[in-house]
């Protein structure tokens, strides 16, 4: 197949905020009459306390079921959205199995309640305890909790749970440091604050990661954890966890292992053998979860039995006559967010992993470090990409970062344009890089298990086209997208309190005229 | 290890693919790409997992092996809702939600991914008309967590560290709140205080109220309707005396009553939280649980939203419109351990949900759905206490759900519910963890019931504690 670069046109509706659409008195959705003993009860106005009544009906659309679904149907089509070659790196983009979206609207799971009595949803509970097995394989820890909504609610778990912890060995306030690196996720330094810590944050040495002798020079009586990921964004593996992981066992903290760059690694480490006391897994990405532009999402968070008694409530447990129960851990500390947590989303995890298998998911990482280095030859020969790290020799793991810096010295093009023109091609534009930006415009691919070789030529290709672009017509490059639904958004009002609006409301407040005119 | 066959979910699972690559990348096998993953550190023994179900046909097997294990609310007649609610979810509304585009995307840019920023906006714009606000953030996870996160922005604003809350609150949200608050000892501990409520119309009792608020509170936490069905008539006086002393006042809604009920910023709100779930979002046990957070359009509030904001803006195109973040820098996307609070994967495409929903319902399907809503619960209410050792507890002013007291009838809840079980039936969520209310389970009605449902209930109830 030819991966040469081909120009697509998004479709382009001018499709009004929908504030501005619909007709008085249309209706899309109507319920039924109450019946006669119902009514007899009086006036529904009498029911609401003359105080509490809405007086001014809100100013809502009114639209038919039709004209709804056509509008968000357009909005659809004004998605490049994984339709083209989406190789959003640290995302892990996947394909989310249809099966497991099927069964995830099937009653038996859409309209189950949380409260029902745990013999009427035996179902679910056994699918969170046999994930829960898997994900103890897969990790070597020896119990996990589902509750988190999130790979950030996960991290935030860990904070909890080390509070918990630390409150059982009088330690709550004396040990009130976390460490973490610079290239860790921002949800680690931000989640250990929101929980009260103070954060250190190493920076990075030789090699890619920070050097031990900066670790052992913050650790110390103060420490409550080390928060960290590895591989890095870069690909870099760090060699040194073992030992880091043993000096902050050492100085008597927690070490908890980020492991959202885990699709490289499935199978082939195992946090708790490698010393961590918790891990946290990301089921929207690693195991198969819709991204949904952002959740529902279920950061899975997995600790050692030491651990296990702080775990946020309720557990689930299995009865020695093999039925389901929740239980509440002896020291909990209580809960992160309602409920069990986003129970459908760890039925397609578990659905996935049963679909992968023990070769399925040694194969996916296999594949995913292999396309990452194929996809690597490929980038690091075009002329204005820099491969991150160039003193690291030897393959990256998953994903590697690289930068456009030489392409935006010679041409002026940097590593937003160049995502924009790449949309013209559609293709998603790449994942850059999380603040701070070590490397100088920077972009992170990944292509994983799923995406075709094919896709990845083409995917290179037109990295390599958009470059070509950037030196013979960088005008041309400046001013893309060229193809998509709308022109390119000025987004600097955005920040401006007089401008910004998240709501039609706001909008028209600040932006009267304009506003009158987008509603015609 | 190797897979028998190429898998349908990886497209480089076959031999001549991967011959291919390694040829390109010029290394020797697959393995030596690991080379960076000292010896020492790998695993070298056998995953222990069940056995691959890598076709289709034996996976959705499986699979609803095990769902049907489960007893549902279709099946079954229910009343649970403290927290998740059993609303209809209209067709169009999967369809929309269910759409490739919208299922799968992550961040585009603000031109490849308009469609979806739009809808966000749509979303956002909605719920503002519906609460009666203007800055509306991008959704959080769950109710309790737009409270968790709404009283720590109140705490950032004013400097105070305590936040005053009914005690009648849902012991569910409460917990979510004091993780929120973080416990005593830890180094920003927000005291969480309840207010007592009056025995018999479930209000919060002013005078309590008036006791301990003072200059340290940085917030007055209330819900409407409450926890336990009634709505809070008192919203005006409850604003104005946290003003007086300079707190926020902080108000949770279930937006589904709000075609009936006052937007909270017309008594005095000043930020608003809740859930998204009763938007056209499936329970899913659980997993439909999605909050929110909204303020006025003022820029002390806004630059204290944990959340992404998504804003209207205009492109290099006279008179046309997109959307881009707005104050994405104070997240911890931006600022990390500077930033506020934190900000990851959230509930978003049920915000898509939700937009589309609310769509659906324009104004006149908002007041038709609480119409009903209040007249189903005014009439269970009333049969239900007919039933011979039933007492609501309250029968003024209801939305949605009823305590029913059951000591008169000599069975516990837990009994009850049992009964109800083999009837098929699920009864309310028991309410015993709640000081005052053992022997009391909180019941839901919505536009889902009919009468037929509330006389079956009756009937069976009736049979239980006689």
């Amino acid at each position: 197949m030819s991966p040469a670069p081909q120009l697509y046109r998004q479709a382009s509706w001018h499709e009004p905020v929908v504030m501005a659409l619909g007709a008085p008195g249309r209706r899309g959705l109507l319920f039924p009459a109450v019946e006669s003993e119902v009514a007899a009860l009086g006036d529904t106005a009498s029911l609401v306390p003359a105080s509490m009544r809405r007086r001014n009906a809100p100013a809502l659309p009114e639209m038919t079921e039709h004209d709804t679904l056509r509008h968000y149907l357009r909005l659809s089509q004004q998605i490049l959205g994984m339709v083209g070659i989406s190789l959003f790196g640290t995302c892990t983009m996947k394909y989310n199995p249809r099966v497991s979206e099927a069964l995830g609207l099937r009653p038996q799971m859409a309209a189950l309640h949380p409260l029902q009595d745990p013999s009427t949803l035996q179902g679910v509970l056994e699918i969170l305890w046999n994930f829960d097995n898997i994900l103890r394989a897969l990790s070597g820890m020896d119990r996990f909790t589902f509750q988190a909504a999130g790979g950030a609610d996960a991290a935030y778990t860990h904070v909890c749970v080390t509070r918990g912890w630390l409150a059982s060995r009088g330690e709550l306030g004396e040990r009130d440091e976390i460490i973490t690196s610079i290239q860790a996720h921002p949800c680690n330094p931000a989640t250990a604050a929101a929980a009260g810590f103070k954060v250190i944050t190493l920076p990075l040495e030789e090699g890619g990661y920070p050097s031990l002798d900066a670790l052992r020079a913050s650790l110390g009586p103060r420490t409550a954890a080390l928060m960290i990921g590895n591989p890095d964004d870069m690909g870099i593996y760090n060699p040194q966890m073992k030992e880091w992981v043993r000096l902050t066992k050492e100085a008597g903290a927690l070490a908890f292992y980020d492991h959202a760059n885990f699709n490289g690694v499935m199978g082939k480490i195992r946090a708790r053998d490698l010393g961590f006391d918790a891990c946290m897994f990301m089921l929207h990405k690693t195991f198969g979860g819709p991204k949904g532009g952002g959740g529902p999402a279920v950061g899975a968070y997995g600790c050692s039995a030491e651990l296990e008694p702080f775990l946020p409530r309720p557990l689930v447990a299995k009865r020695s006559d093999g039925s389901f129960a929740l239980d509440v851990p002896a020291h909990s500390v209580g809960k992160v967010r309602e409920f069990l947590g986003n129970v459908h989303i760890v039925m397609r995890a578990y659905a996935w992993a049963r679909g992968m298998g023990a070769a399925g998911i040694h194969e996916a990482s296999d594949l995913s470090v292999l396309a990452n280095n194929y996809m690597q030859k490929g980038l690091s020969a075009i002329r204005g990409v820099a491969v991150s790290n160039p003193d690291v020799e030897g393959p990256r793991m998953e994903m590697t970062r690289y930068g456009v810096g030489p392409l935006k010295q010679d041409t002026g093009i940097g590593v937003v344009e160049l995502g924009n023109r790449m949309t013209d091609y559609g293709i998603d534009a790449p994942w850059l890089s999380h603040e701070p930006w070590v490397v100088p415009e920077p972009f992170t691919p990944e292509a994983g298990e799923l995406w075709s070789k094919e896709d990845i030529d083409t995917w290179v290709a037109v990295v390599a086209k958009v470059c070509e672009e950037a030196y013979s017509d960088p005008d041309l490059v400046r001013t893309a997208p060229h193809h998509a639904a709308i022109g390119k958004v000025l987004a600097e009002g955005c920040e401006d309190p007089a401008r910004w609006a998240t709501t039609w409301r706001a909008f028209q407040r600040k932006h009267g005229d304009a506003a009158r005119q987008a509603a015609e | 290890m190797t897979v028998e066959s190429a898998h349908p979910w990886m497209a480089n699972s076959t031999p001549e693919a991967k011959a291919a690559m390694l040829r390109k990348i010029g290394a020797p096998s697959i393995e030596s790409l690991f080379a960076q993953i000292p010896e020492d550190h790998r695993f070298r023994g056998t995953l222990d997992l069940p056995p691959a179900l890598a076709s289709e046909v034996a996976l959705k097997r499986h699979m609803l092996g095990l769902l049907k294990k489960n007893a549902d609310c279709e099946t079954n007649l229910s009343f649970l809702g403290a927290g998740i609610w059993q609303h209809h979810v209209p067709a169009v509304v999967d369809e929309i939600a269910g759409r490739s585009e919208f299922l799968t995307n992550v961040w585009g840019t603000p031109m490849s991914d308009h469609g979806r920023n739009q809808a966000w906006f749509e979303f956002c714009s909605q719920l503002g008309e519906l609460i009666g606000l203007e800055f509306v953030g991008l959704p959080v996870y769950s109710w309790g967590c737009a409270i968790g996160y709404a009283v720590r922005m109140a705490a950032r604003m004013n400097g105070r560290r305590e936040v005053l809350v009914p005690a009648s609150m849902d012991p569910e949200r409460l917990d979510v709140l004091r993780q929120y608050a973080e416990p005593d000892g830890s180094a920003g501990h927000i005291a969480v205080v309840p207010v007592a409520f009056d025995a018999a119309t479930g209000l919060l009792d002013l005078a309590d109220l008036k006791s301990k608020i003072s200059a340290k509170t940085g917030a007055v936490y209330f819900e409407n309707p409450g926890f336990l069905g009634v709505i809070e008539t008192q919203g005006a006086a409850i604003a104005a005396m946290a003003r007086a002393v300079g707190a926020e006042c902080i108000v949770g809604v279930d937006p589904i009553s709000l075609g009936v009920l006052a937007p909270p910023a017309e008594y005095g709100a000043d930020l608003v939280v809740g859930t998204i779930q009763t938007l056209g979002v499936h329970m899913s046990c659980g997993g439909g649980a999605g909050g929110f957070i909204a303020s006025r359009d003022e820029e002390r509030y806004a630059r204290e939203y944990p959340t992404l904001n998504i804003s209207i803006a205009p492109t290099v195109n006279r008179g046309e419109w997109g959307f881009a973040l707005s104050l994405s820098h104070q997240s911890s996307y931006g600022m990390r351990e500077e930033g506020k609070d934190w900000t990851g994967n959230s509930v978003y495409l049920h915000a898509i949900a939700a937009s589309a929903y609310m769509t659906l319902m324009g104004p006149k399907g908002f007041a038709e759905i609480g119409e009903r809503i209040l007249q189903r619960t005014a009439h269970a209410a009333n049969l239900l206490g007919s039933v011979k050792g039933v007492r609501p507890r309250f029968t003024q002013g209801l939305f949605k759900e009823v305590v029913l007291d059951f000591t008169a009838t000599g069975r516990s809840v837990s009994a009850i519910n049992k009964a109800l079980l083999a009837q098929g039936m699920f009864g309310g969520r028991d309410l015993s963890d709640l000081p005052g209310f053992e022997g009391c389970a909180l019941y839901a009605f919505t536009e889902i019931h009919t009468a037929e449902d509330v006389r079956r209930l009756a009937t069976a109830l009736t049979e239980i504690v006689t």
